[in-house]
Protein backbone atom coordinates (compact mmCIF):
# COMPACT_ATOMS: atom_id res chain seq x y z
CA UNK A 1 0.00 0.00 0.00
CA UNK A 2 1.29 3.41 -1.42
CA UNK A 3 0.00 6.38 -0.90
CA UNK A 4 1.14 9.91 -1.97
CA UNK A 5 0.70 13.62 0.03
CA UNK A 6 1.74 17.25 0.01
CA UNK A 7 2.19 18.82 3.69
CA UNK A 8 0.26 21.41 4.73
CA UNK A 9 2.20 22.11 8.31
CA UNK A 10 4.18 25.32 6.00
CA UNK A 11 4.66 26.41 3.03
CA UNK A 12 7.21 24.28 1.56
CA UNK A 13 4.69 21.74 0.76
CA UNK A 14 6.89 18.44 0.81
CA UNK A 15 5.55 15.90 -1.59
CA UNK A 16 5.56 12.68 1.08
CA UNK A 17 4.97 9.05 0.33
CA UNK A 18 3.80 6.65 2.71
CA UNK A 19 4.30 3.23 2.20
CA UNK A 20 2.61 0.58 4.53
CA UNK A 21 4.32 -3.15 4.54
CA UNK A 22 2.33 -4.36 7.41
CA UNK A 23 0.19 -2.83 10.13
CA UNK A 24 3.32 -1.80 12.32
CA UNK A 25 5.82 -1.40 9.26
CA UNK A 26 4.83 2.35 7.96
CA UNK A 27 7.32 4.35 6.42
CA UNK A 28 6.85 7.64 5.46
CA UNK A 29 9.93 9.50 2.69
CA UNK A 30 10.09 13.20 1.56
CA UNK A 31 9.38 14.82 4.48
CA UNK A 32 11.87 17.80 5.47
CA UNK A 33 10.83 17.62 8.94
CA UNK A 34 9.23 15.71 11.71
CA UNK A 35 5.89 17.79 11.41
CA UNK A 36 6.09 15.96 7.81
CA UNK A 37 6.01 12.44 9.08
CA UNK A 38 3.07 13.14 11.42
CA UNK A 39 0.74 14.60 9.04
CA UNK A 40 0.87 11.90 6.98
CA UNK A 41 0.32 9.12 9.37
CA UNK A 42 -2.61 10.84 10.64
CA UNK A 43 -3.93 11.89 6.82
CA UNK A 44 -3.65 7.90 6.18
CA UNK A 45 -5.00 6.42 9.58
CA UNK A 46 -7.73 9.01 10.32
CA UNK A 47 -7.90 12.33 8.32
CA UNK A 48 -10.22 15.12 9.97
CA UNK A 49 -11.07 18.68 9.13
CA UNK A 50 -12.24 21.24 10.86
CA UNK A 51 -15.86 21.95 9.11
CA UNK A 52 -17.31 25.63 8.86
CA UNK A 53 -20.45 26.23 7.98
CA UNK A 54 -23.61 28.24 8.68
CA UNK A 55 -27.20 28.06 9.90
CA UNK A 56 -30.87 29.26 9.31
CA UNK A 57 -32.17 31.38 11.52
CA UNK A 58 -34.88 33.60 11.67
CA UNK A 59 -33.35 36.33 10.28
CA UNK A 60 -30.14 35.83 8.74
CA UNK A 61 -27.17 32.97 8.89
CA UNK A 62 -25.41 32.13 12.08
CA UNK A 63 -21.82 31.23 11.13
CA UNK A 64 -20.81 27.68 13.06
CA UNK A 65 -17.93 25.88 13.10
CA UNK A 66 -16.76 21.95 15.37
CA UNK A 67 -15.03 22.70 17.88
CA UNK A 68 -12.25 20.09 16.78
CA UNK A 69 -11.50 18.40 13.58
CA UNK A 70 -13.86 15.75 12.94
CA UNK A 71 -12.85 12.70 10.89
CA UNK A 72 -13.79 13.35 7.31
CA UNK A 73 -16.44 10.40 6.74
CA UNK A 74 -18.55 12.40 9.12
CA UNK A 75 -18.70 15.72 6.87
CA UNK A 76 -21.31 15.22 4.42
CA UNK A 77 -23.83 13.69 7.43
CA UNK A 78 -22.96 16.24 10.12
CA UNK A 79 -23.30 19.31 7.21
CA UNK A 80 -27.25 18.10 6.23
CA UNK A 81 -27.57 17.95 10.36
CA UNK A 82 -26.41 21.78 10.33
CA UNK A 83 -28.69 22.76 6.92
CA UNK A 84 -31.34 21.27 8.59
CA UNK A 85 -31.34 23.63 11.90
CA UNK A 86 -33.33 26.43 12.12
CA UNK A 87 -32.35 28.50 15.24
CA UNK A 88 -35.59 30.81 16.40
CA UNK A 89 -33.55 31.70 19.56
CA UNK A 90 -30.87 34.34 20.55
CA UNK A 91 -27.28 32.93 20.08
CA UNK A 92 -24.23 34.05 21.60
CA UNK A 93 -20.68 33.43 20.21
CA UNK A 94 -19.51 30.18 21.70
CA UNK A 95 -23.15 28.60 22.49
CA UNK A 96 -23.34 24.87 21.58
CA UNK A 97 -25.29 23.70 18.56
CA UNK A 98 -25.29 20.69 18.15
CA UNK A 99 -23.45 18.80 21.19
CA UNK A 100 -21.43 15.45 20.86
CA UNK A 101 -22.06 14.90 17.21
CA UNK A 102 -22.76 10.83 16.38
CA UNK A 103 -20.82 10.61 19.45
CA UNK A 104 -17.56 11.72 18.08
CA UNK A 105 -16.92 14.04 21.28
CA UNK A 106 -16.86 17.17 18.64
CA UNK A 107 -19.65 20.13 19.31
CA UNK A 108 -21.15 22.51 16.40
CA UNK A 109 -20.57 25.81 18.17
CA UNK A 110 -21.16 29.56 16.50
CA UNK A 111 -18.86 31.35 15.90
CA UNK A 112 -20.87 34.56 15.49
CA UNK A 113 -23.85 36.04 17.77
CA UNK A 114 -27.91 36.26 16.45
CA UNK A 115 -28.22 40.39 17.93
CA UNK A 116 -29.74 42.35 16.10
CA UNK A 117 -30.61 39.59 13.61
CA UNK A 118 -33.90 37.94 15.04
CA UNK A 119 -37.05 39.70 14.49
CA UNK A 120 -38.93 40.78 18.06
CA UNK B 1 -23.58 70.67 9.02
CA UNK B 2 -23.28 68.85 12.36
CA UNK B 3 -19.25 68.67 12.87
CA UNK B 4 -16.85 66.11 15.46
CA UNK B 5 -14.08 66.78 16.38
CA UNK B 6 -10.84 63.92 17.41
CA UNK B 7 -7.59 63.52 17.27
CA UNK B 8 -7.65 60.33 15.08
CA UNK B 9 -9.95 59.35 12.47
CA UNK B 10 -9.80 55.67 11.36
CA UNK B 11 -11.62 55.30 7.48
CA UNK B 12 -13.12 52.00 7.89
CA UNK B 13 -13.63 49.71 11.10
CA UNK B 14 -12.29 46.30 9.60
CA UNK B 15 -9.29 44.54 10.89
CA UNK B 16 -7.43 47.00 10.02
CA UNK B 17 -9.23 50.21 11.67
CA UNK B 18 -9.69 48.56 14.32
CA UNK B 19 -6.49 47.61 15.85
CA UNK B 20 -5.19 51.08 14.50
CA UNK B 21 -7.90 52.84 16.60
CA UNK B 22 -7.39 50.44 19.86
CA UNK B 23 -3.50 51.72 19.94
CA UNK B 24 -4.76 55.61 19.59
CA UNK B 25 -7.10 54.96 22.49
CA UNK B 26 -5.09 53.57 24.48
CA UNK B 27 -2.40 56.10 24.50
CA UNK B 28 -4.82 58.53 25.51
CA UNK B 29 -5.76 60.24 22.54
CA UNK B 30 -9.93 60.11 21.25
CA UNK B 31 -9.62 58.26 17.58
CA UNK B 32 -13.33 57.62 15.88
CA UNK B 33 -14.08 54.32 13.04
CA UNK B 34 -16.04 55.53 10.65
CA UNK B 35 -17.28 52.04 8.82
CA UNK B 36 -19.87 52.00 5.82
CA UNK B 37 -21.63 48.61 7.29
CA UNK B 38 -23.92 48.05 9.69
CA UNK B 39 -21.27 46.18 11.89
CA UNK B 40 -18.14 46.26 12.71
CA UNK B 41 -15.59 43.55 11.22
CA UNK B 42 -15.36 44.14 7.46
CA UNK B 43 -14.22 40.87 4.96
CA UNK B 44 -13.91 39.07 8.65
CA UNK B 45 -17.64 38.56 9.09
CA UNK B 46 -17.78 37.05 5.42
CA UNK B 47 -14.99 34.65 6.05
CA UNK B 48 -16.22 31.94 8.39
CA UNK B 49 -13.62 29.01 7.41
CA UNK B 50 -10.76 28.75 9.87
CA UNK B 51 -7.31 29.15 10.23
CA UNK B 52 -7.57 32.95 11.55
CA UNK B 53 -5.80 34.49 14.42
CA UNK B 54 -3.02 31.59 14.92
CA UNK B 55 -0.26 34.72 15.90
CA UNK B 56 -2.52 37.25 17.05
CA UNK B 57 -4.38 34.77 19.17
CA UNK B 58 -2.38 31.34 19.41
CA UNK B 59 -5.40 29.69 18.32
CA UNK B 60 -7.63 28.58 15.38
CA UNK B 61 -10.36 30.83 14.47
CA UNK B 62 -13.13 31.86 12.07
CA UNK B 63 -12.99 35.23 10.85
CA UNK B 64 -16.30 36.47 12.47
CA UNK B 65 -14.34 35.14 15.68
CA UNK B 66 -11.29 37.04 14.77
CA UNK B 67 -12.90 40.12 14.35
CA UNK B 68 -15.79 39.62 17.26
CA UNK B 69 -12.40 39.59 19.78
CA UNK B 70 -11.85 43.10 18.23
CA UNK B 71 -15.01 44.57 18.03
CA UNK B 72 -15.21 43.61 22.07
CA UNK B 73 -12.29 45.50 22.48
CA UNK B 74 -13.17 48.49 21.02
CA UNK B 75 -17.13 48.76 22.69
CA UNK B 76 -14.95 48.14 25.72
CA UNK B 77 -12.46 51.09 25.06
CA UNK B 78 -13.58 54.73 24.62
CA UNK B 79 -13.29 54.67 20.35
CA UNK B 80 -16.34 56.21 18.92
CA UNK B 81 -18.00 54.49 16.14
CA UNK B 82 -19.65 55.85 13.27
CA UNK B 83 -21.87 52.92 11.69
CA UNK B 84 -23.57 53.01 8.40
CA UNK B 85 -21.38 55.99 7.40
CA UNK B 86 -19.55 56.69 4.31
CA UNK B 87 -16.42 59.10 4.16
CA UNK B 88 -16.88 60.74 0.78
CA UNK B 89 -14.07 62.55 0.37
CA UNK B 90 -10.63 63.67 2.65
CA UNK B 91 -10.74 67.19 1.77
CA UNK B 92 -7.87 69.66 2.10
CA UNK B 93 -6.27 70.09 5.74
CA UNK B 94 -7.67 73.15 7.22
CA UNK B 95 -4.26 74.45 9.20
CA UNK B 96 -3.07 70.90 10.85
CA UNK B 97 -6.73 69.65 10.66
CA UNK B 98 -7.77 67.15 8.33
CA UNK B 99 -11.69 67.15 7.27
CA UNK B 100 -13.70 63.85 6.23
CA UNK B 101 -17.01 64.31 4.68
CA UNK B 102 -19.61 61.96 5.64
CA UNK B 103 -22.73 61.14 5.08
CA UNK B 104 -25.19 58.28 6.55
CA UNK B 105 -28.75 56.98 6.46
CA UNK B 106 -28.48 57.20 10.37
CA UNK B 107 -26.73 60.81 11.44
CA UNK B 108 -27.28 62.62 8.05
CA UNK B 109 -24.21 64.61 6.52
CA UNK B 110 -21.60 65.23 8.61
CA UNK B 111 -18.09 66.13 8.99
CA UNK B 112 -15.62 64.69 11.18
CA UNK B 113 -12.19 67.04 11.63
CA UNK B 114 -9.07 65.20 13.18
CA UNK B 115 -5.17 65.97 13.68
CA UNK B 116 -4.47 62.58 12.18
CA UNK B 117 -6.37 60.36 9.53
CA UNK B 118 -5.74 56.24 9.12
CA UNK B 119 -6.95 54.79 5.72
CA UNK B 120 -7.80 51.46 6.39
CA UNK B 121 -10.21 50.80 3.78
CA UNK B 122 -8.90 47.46 2.65
CA UNK B 123 -8.90 46.25 -1.19
CA UNK B 124 -10.90 45.12 -3.97
CA UNK B 125 -11.76 42.08 -5.65
CA UNK B 126 -10.17 42.30 -9.56
CA UNK B 127 -13.29 41.86 -11.77
CA UNK B 128 -13.59 40.23 -15.51
CA UNK B 129 -12.73 43.24 -16.63
CA UNK B 130 -9.89 43.30 -15.36
CA UNK B 131 -8.49 40.43 -16.80
CA UNK B 132 -10.52 40.71 -20.40
CA UNK B 133 -12.05 37.21 -21.00
CA UNK B 134 -13.71 36.99 -24.26
CA UNK B 135 -17.05 35.97 -24.99
CA UNK B 136 -20.82 37.05 -24.40
CA UNK B 137 -21.72 38.88 -21.17
CA UNK B 138 -24.76 36.48 -19.42
CA UNK B 139 -25.78 36.40 -15.99
CA UNK B 140 -23.42 34.05 -14.07
CA UNK B 141 -20.54 35.44 -13.29
CA UNK B 142 -19.61 37.10 -10.10
CA UNK B 143 -16.00 37.33 -7.83
CA UNK B 144 -15.63 34.56 -5.58
CA UNK B 145 -15.54 37.03 -3.08
CA UNK B 146 -19.54 38.37 -3.97
CA UNK B 147 -20.33 34.70 -4.15
CA UNK B 148 -19.10 34.07 -0.60
CA UNK B 149 -20.80 37.05 0.63
CA UNK B 150 -24.41 35.56 -0.83
CA UNK B 151 -23.63 32.24 0.55
CA UNK B 152 -22.05 32.91 3.88
CA UNK B 153 -24.10 36.19 4.88
CA UNK B 154 -27.05 36.25 3.26
CA UNK B 155 -27.88 32.80 2.45
CA UNK B 156 -28.45 32.43 -1.60
CA UNK B 157 -26.65 29.80 -3.66
CA UNK B 158 -25.69 31.61 -6.55
CA UNK B 159 -25.86 28.47 -9.20
CA UNK B 160 -25.11 24.49 -8.90
CA UNK B 161 -22.98 24.16 -11.60
CA UNK B 162 -19.52 25.93 -10.79
CA UNK B 163 -16.30 26.62 -12.80
CA UNK B 164 -13.61 28.91 -10.68
CA UNK B 165 -11.15 31.14 -12.59
CA UNK B 166 -7.78 31.95 -10.61
CA UNK B 167 -6.60 29.21 -7.86
CA UNK B 168 -5.98 32.47 -5.37
CA UNK B 169 -6.99 31.65 -1.91
CA UNK B 170 -10.90 32.71 -1.81
CA UNK B 171 -11.05 31.04 -5.05
CA UNK B 172 -10.16 27.84 -3.44
CA UNK B 173 -12.12 28.53 0.02
CA UNK B 174 -15.34 29.25 -2.23
CA UNK B 175 -14.67 26.06 -4.40
CA UNK B 176 -14.92 23.56 -0.76
CA UNK B 177 -17.98 26.27 0.33
CA UNK B 178 -20.10 25.18 -2.60
CA UNK B 179 -18.94 22.05 -2.37
CA UNK B 180 -20.39 21.96 1.05
CA UNK B 181 -23.54 23.54 0.01
CA UNK B 182 -24.36 21.02 -2.52
CA UNK B 183 -22.85 22.28 -5.66
CA UNK B 184 -20.62 21.13 -8.31
CA UNK B 185 -17.45 22.79 -8.55
CA UNK B 186 -16.01 21.34 -12.34
CA UNK B 187 -12.99 23.05 -12.55
CA UNK B 188 -10.08 25.34 -11.20
CA UNK B 189 -8.16 27.47 -14.16
CA UNK B 190 -4.99 29.03 -13.44
CA UNK B 191 -3.17 30.98 -16.19
CA UNK B 192 0.15 30.52 -13.82
CA UNK B 193 1.92 27.32 -14.16
CA UNK B 194 1.62 26.85 -10.00
CA UNK B 195 -1.35 27.57 -8.12
CA UNK B 196 -1.32 31.25 -6.28
CA UNK B 197 -3.00 30.02 -3.40
CA UNK B 198 -1.29 28.07 0.02
CA UNK B 199 -0.89 24.46 -0.16
CA UNK B 200 -3.00 23.82 2.65
CA UNK B 201 -5.96 25.24 0.55
CA UNK B 202 -4.94 23.22 -2.62
CA UNK B 203 -5.09 20.15 -0.94
CA UNK B 204 -8.11 20.57 1.80
CA UNK B 205 -10.07 22.84 -0.53
CA UNK B 206 -9.31 21.09 -3.86
CA UNK B 207 -8.10 17.73 -3.41
CA UNK B 208 -10.14 16.43 -0.65
CA UNK B 209 -13.25 17.25 -3.47
CA UNK B 210 -10.86 15.88 -6.36
CA UNK B 211 -11.50 19.43 -7.99
CA UNK B 212 -9.36 19.34 -10.97
CA UNK B 213 -6.53 22.26 -11.16
CA UNK B 214 -6.07 23.39 -14.40
CA UNK B 215 -2.23 25.31 -14.65
CA UNK B 216 -1.17 27.23 -17.09
CA UNK B 217 -4.92 27.16 -18.52
CA UNK B 218 -7.10 30.72 -19.34
CA UNK B 219 -10.44 30.31 -20.00
CA UNK B 220 -10.48 31.72 -23.93
CA UNK B 221 -14.28 32.40 -23.72
CA UNK B 222 -17.66 32.91 -22.29
CA UNK B 223 -20.98 31.09 -23.82
CA UNK B 224 -24.58 31.92 -23.19
CA UNK B 225 -27.12 34.38 -23.76
CA UNK B 226 -28.72 35.24 -20.88
CA UNK B 227 -27.23 32.96 -18.25
CA UNK B 228 -23.61 31.70 -18.66
CA UNK B 229 -24.02 27.99 -20.20
CA UNK B 230 -20.55 26.65 -20.48
CA UNK B 231 -16.93 28.17 -20.61
CA UNK B 232 -14.06 27.35 -23.36
CA UNK B 233 -10.78 26.32 -21.66
CA UNK B 234 -7.71 26.88 -23.46
CA UNK B 235 -4.01 25.36 -22.28
CA UNK B 236 -1.07 27.35 -22.63
CA UNK B 237 2.45 26.15 -24.00
CA UNK B 238 5.42 28.61 -23.36
CA UNK B 239 3.21 31.42 -22.42
CA UNK B 240 0.61 30.95 -25.97
CA UNK B 241 -2.81 29.69 -25.83
CA UNK B 242 -2.71 26.43 -27.79
CA UNK B 243 -5.94 26.77 -29.61
CA UNK B 244 -6.42 23.01 -31.00
CA UNK B 245 -6.64 21.88 -28.00
CA UNK B 246 -9.23 23.96 -26.13
CA UNK B 247 -11.91 21.65 -24.57
CA UNK B 248 -15.38 23.34 -23.17
CA UNK B 249 -16.93 22.87 -19.35
CA UNK B 250 -20.71 23.21 -19.00
CA UNK B 251 -21.39 25.48 -16.11
CA UNK B 252 -24.33 27.74 -14.85
CA UNK B 253 -21.85 29.93 -12.27
CA UNK B 254 -18.29 31.31 -12.88
CA UNK B 255 -16.75 32.81 -10.06
CA UNK B 256 -13.32 34.83 -9.86
CA UNK B 257 -10.41 34.56 -7.74
CA UNK B 258 -7.76 36.85 -9.61
CA UNK B 259 -6.36 38.86 -7.11
CA UNK B 260 -7.07 42.04 -4.83
CA UNK B 261 -6.22 45.68 -5.21
CA UNK B 262 -6.01 47.84 -2.83
CA UNK B 263 -9.35 50.48 -2.54
CA UNK B 264 -7.46 53.42 -3.81
CA UNK B 265 -10.57 55.76 -4.70
CA UNK B 266 -10.49 58.58 -1.36
CA UNK B 267 -6.75 58.23 -1.03
CA UNK B 268 -6.38 59.41 -4.84
CA UNK B 269 -9.08 61.65 -4.66
CA UNK B 270 -7.55 63.35 -1.88
CA UNK B 271 -4.43 63.78 -3.71
CA UNK B 272 -2.47 60.81 -1.91
CA UNK B 273 0.76 59.61 -4.12
CA UNK B 274 0.02 56.18 -4.89
CA UNK B 275 2.61 53.48 -5.22
CA UNK B 276 2.79 51.74 -8.74
CA UNK B 277 4.50 48.51 -7.73
CA UNK B 278 2.43 47.65 -4.28
CA UNK B 279 -0.58 49.64 -5.96
CA UNK B 280 -1.56 51.21 -2.55
CA UNK B 281 -0.26 54.55 -0.79
CA UNK B 282 3.55 55.45 -1.03
CA UNK B 283 4.41 55.72 2.86
CA UNK B 284 7.43 56.45 4.69
CA UNK B 285 8.71 54.64 7.62
CA UNK B 286 6.07 55.85 9.58
CA UNK B 287 3.68 54.19 7.36
CA UNK B 288 2.41 58.04 6.62
CA UNK B 289 1.07 58.83 3.34
CA UNK B 290 2.81 61.80 0.83
CA UNK B 291 -0.23 63.84 2.94
CA UNK B 292 1.10 65.38 6.43
CA UNK B 293 -0.67 63.22 9.62
CA UNK B 294 -2.57 60.82 6.84
CA UNK B 295 -1.46 57.28 7.57
CA UNK B 296 -2.14 54.16 5.77
CA UNK B 297 -2.27 49.97 7.05
CA UNK B 298 -3.67 46.94 6.02
CA UNK B 299 -4.91 45.78 2.75
CA UNK B 300 -5.49 49.03 1.74
CA UNK B 301 -1.88 49.77 1.94
CA UNK B 302 -0.81 46.23 0.27
CA UNK B 303 -2.85 43.19 0.18
CA UNK B 304 -1.71 40.39 2.97
CA UNK B 305 -2.10 37.06 2.85
CA UNK B 306 -3.11 37.07 6.94
CA UNK B 307 -4.77 38.70 8.98
CA UNK B 308 -2.65 38.61 12.26
CA UNK B 309 0.06 40.65 9.87
CA UNK B 310 -2.82 43.35 9.40
CA UNK B 311 -3.04 43.51 13.20
CA UNK B 312 0.31 44.44 13.53
CA UNK B 313 0.66 46.59 11.05
CA UNK B 314 -1.82 48.59 11.95
CA UNK B 315 -0.82 48.90 15.18
CA UNK B 316 2.18 50.53 14.10
CA UNK B 317 0.59 52.85 12.14
CA UNK B 318 -1.97 54.00 15.04
CA UNK B 319 1.40 54.26 17.17
CA UNK B 320 3.26 56.31 14.54
CA UNK B 321 -0.37 58.85 14.75
CA UNK B 322 0.12 58.94 18.12
CA UNK B 323 3.61 60.24 18.03
CA UNK B 324 2.28 62.21 15.31
CA UNK B 325 0.45 64.00 17.56
CA UNK B 326 2.79 64.17 20.16
CA UNK B 327 4.98 66.08 17.53
CA UNK B 328 7.36 63.19 17.96
CA UNK B 329 8.23 61.69 14.34
CA UNK B 330 11.24 63.61 13.72
CA UNK B 331 13.55 60.66 11.65
CA UNK B 332 15.01 61.72 8.33
CA UNK B 333 13.96 59.31 5.43
CA UNK B 334 15.70 57.41 3.30
CA UNK B 335 14.79 55.37 0.25
CA UNK B 336 13.60 52.03 0.35
CA UNK B 337 14.04 49.85 -3.42
CA UNK B 338 13.05 46.66 -4.61
CA UNK B 339 15.75 44.78 -5.69
CA UNK B 340 15.84 41.16 -7.91
CA UNK B 341 12.65 39.16 -7.56
CA UNK B 342 11.05 41.68 -5.57
CA UNK B 343 7.72 43.30 -6.49
CA UNK B 344 7.29 45.66 -4.20
CA UNK B 345 8.45 46.40 -0.58
CA UNK B 346 6.41 48.44 1.95
CA UNK B 347 7.86 51.02 3.39
CA UNK B 348 9.22 52.71 0.53
CA UNK B 349 10.98 54.58 2.94
CA UNK B 350 13.66 53.93 6.15
CA UNK B 351 15.07 55.62 8.88
CA UNK B 352 18.05 54.83 11.31
CA UNK B 353 16.18 55.22 14.66
CA UNK B 354 13.80 52.86 14.80
CA UNK B 355 13.52 49.18 14.36
CA UNK B 356 12.53 48.77 10.65
CA UNK B 357 9.74 46.44 9.50
CA UNK B 358 9.57 45.85 5.91
CA UNK B 359 7.08 43.55 3.86
CA UNK B 360 7.49 42.22 0.58
CA UNK B 361 6.16 40.10 -2.13
CA UNK B 362 8.40 37.88 -4.16
CA UNK B 363 8.58 37.41 -8.36
CA UNK B 364 9.37 34.08 -7.97
CA UNK B 365 9.09 30.17 -6.81
CA UNK B 366 12.19 28.63 -4.86
CA UNK B 367 13.39 26.52 -1.94
CA UNK B 368 16.43 27.42 0.00
CA UNK B 369 15.93 31.01 -0.87
CA UNK B 370 18.36 34.13 0.30
CA UNK B 371 16.94 37.56 1.34
CA UNK B 372 19.68 40.36 1.58
CA UNK B 373 19.11 43.54 2.43
CA UNK B 374 21.85 45.63 0.90
CA UNK B 375 22.74 49.54 1.70
CA UNK B 376 24.59 51.58 -0.85
CA UNK B 377 26.32 47.95 -2.22
CA UNK B 378 26.96 47.16 1.66
CA UNK B 379 25.56 43.98 2.53
CA UNK B 380 23.60 44.45 6.15
CA UNK B 381 21.59 41.54 6.54
CA UNK B 382 21.11 38.12 5.15
CA UNK B 383 18.21 35.87 5.90
CA UNK B 384 17.57 32.10 5.05
CA UNK B 385 14.46 31.34 3.53
CA UNK B 386 13.33 27.60 3.34
CA UNK B 387 10.48 28.77 0.41
CA UNK B 388 9.60 31.70 -1.53
CA UNK B 389 6.80 32.04 -4.09
CA UNK B 390 4.31 35.11 -5.15
CA UNK B 391 1.53 33.99 -2.74
CA UNK B 392 3.19 34.17 0.57
CA UNK B 393 4.23 37.49 1.88
CA UNK B 394 8.12 37.63 3.48
CA UNK B 395 8.40 39.84 6.51
CA UNK B 396 11.89 41.16 7.30
CA UNK B 397 12.96 43.90 10.24
CA UNK B 398 16.16 45.48 10.95
CA UNK B 399 17.30 45.93 14.41
CA UNK B 400 19.06 49.67 14.83
CA UNK B 401 22.20 48.00 15.52
CA UNK B 402 22.20 46.52 12.25
CA UNK B 403 21.41 49.45 10.38
CA UNK B 404 24.43 51.19 12.11
CA UNK B 405 26.75 50.06 10.63
CA UNK B 406 26.53 51.73 7.29
CA UNK B 407 25.50 55.29 8.85
CA UNK B 408 28.71 57.07 7.60
CA UNK B 409 27.38 56.51 3.73
CA UNK B 410 26.08 59.47 1.92
CA UNK B 411 22.67 59.74 0.38
CA UNK B 412 21.86 55.77 1.70
CA UNK B 413 19.36 53.95 -0.58
CA UNK B 414 18.37 50.74 1.14
CA UNK B 415 17.21 47.16 -1.41
CA UNK B 416 15.73 44.19 -0.44
CA UNK B 417 16.50 41.58 -3.08
CA UNK B 418 15.96 37.91 -3.28
CA UNK B 419 18.27 35.36 -4.48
Amino acid sequence: MKKEYICIACPVGCHLVLEEKSKDDIKVTGNRCSRGESYAREEYSEPKRTVTATCSADNGRIPVKTNRPILKEHIDSLLKEIYSINIDTLVERGDVIIKNYADTGVDVVATGSSAGKIKS
Amino acid sequence: MKEYFFDCAVIGGGAAGMAAALEVEKSGFRAVIVERENTLGGILLQCIHNGFGLHEFKEELSGPEYAGNFSEMIYASGVKVFLESTVMEIGEAQGKIHELYCYSAVYGVFTVKAKSVILAMGCRERNRGNIGIPGTRPAGIMTAGLAQRLVNIDGYIPGKEIVIVGSGDIGLIMARRMTWSGCKVHAVIEIQPYPSGITRNIVQCLEDFSIPLYLSHIVSSINGKDRIESVDVTPLRDGIADEEKTFRIGCDTLLLSVGLVPENELSRKAGIRLNPQGSGPFVDSYLMTSRDGIFACGNVLHVHDLVDFVTKESRTAGANAVKYLKSALSARQYKVVSGSNVRYVVPQKFNFEDVSQFYLRSMIVKNDAQIEVKINNHLIKSVKQNHVQPSEMISVSLKKEELAKVTSVNDPELEISII
